[in-house]
């Protein structure tokens, strides 16, 4: 395993929730981004975030890691889970909420 | 008037999917001056397909079907691709 792959392994283990994104939860730099930051505000669960502007090893890496092409990406308890569509599609399905469910990770009502 | 890129998805995934529909949309005007917005004018696009070859698929599999078959145009050629994959009767 390459270093990078190890390092986002570690990342993605290490942390429930991880989004790997453009920009900072506060000043996210796409739209998709910024909607897969508003998804996770309004399910009210703590993340961890990765700016993948400020790192161009994790920027590439990412990709090949997750086979998947394009930033942002979600992950949950280790799973990639997908980008802003698939997070946009399970939230309005309730799916996104089920998953957090299941992992114990939604704030209690 | 379709770009070559709009044209290379669009004879691309009719190949793979032999979609019963197909919709191709450049959103690259809404984005403009954004980042990702490369001044091609084909830097965002929504692509809206039914397949039958998405029936029993997951989101997540269902969307890398589409961005393996579309290749370097997703992420790299084209900033931003918005996938809506479904199968018949969905």
């Amino acid at each position: 395993m390459s270093d990078i792959n190890a390092r986002i392994a570690g990342i993605v283990s290490e942390n429930d929730i991880v989004l790997f994104m453009k920009g900072t939860p506060l000043f996210p730099q796409c739209g998709f981004s910024s909607r897969a930051i508003a998804i996770l505000d309004h399910l009210g669960v703590g993340y961890e975030s990765v700016d993948v502007l400020q790192d161009m090893e994790v920027r590439q890496g990412i990709k090949s890691f997750s086979e998947w092409p394009t930033i942002p990406q979600l992950y949950v308890k280790g799973e990639f889970v997908g980008g802003s569509d698939i997070m946009m599609e399970m939230f309005e399905a309730g799916e996104l909420q089920q998953l957090m469910r299941d992992h114990s990770l939604l704030p209690e009502a | 008037m379709a770009g070559p890129i709009q044209q290379e998805i669009e004879a691309t995934l009719n190949a793979a999917f032999a979609p019963d529909r197909l919709d191709v949309i450049n959103d690259s005007a809404t984005h403009r001056g954004h980042s990702g917005d490369d001044g091609s004018g084909e830097s965002h696009f929504t692509v809206v397909i039914e397949s039958a070859q998405f029936a029993g698929k997951s989101r997540l599999e269902r969307q890398r079907m589409v961005n393996r078959a579309l290749g370097d145009i997703p992420g790299e050629r084209v900033h931003a691709l918005a996938i809506r994959a479904s199968a018949p009767g969905e």
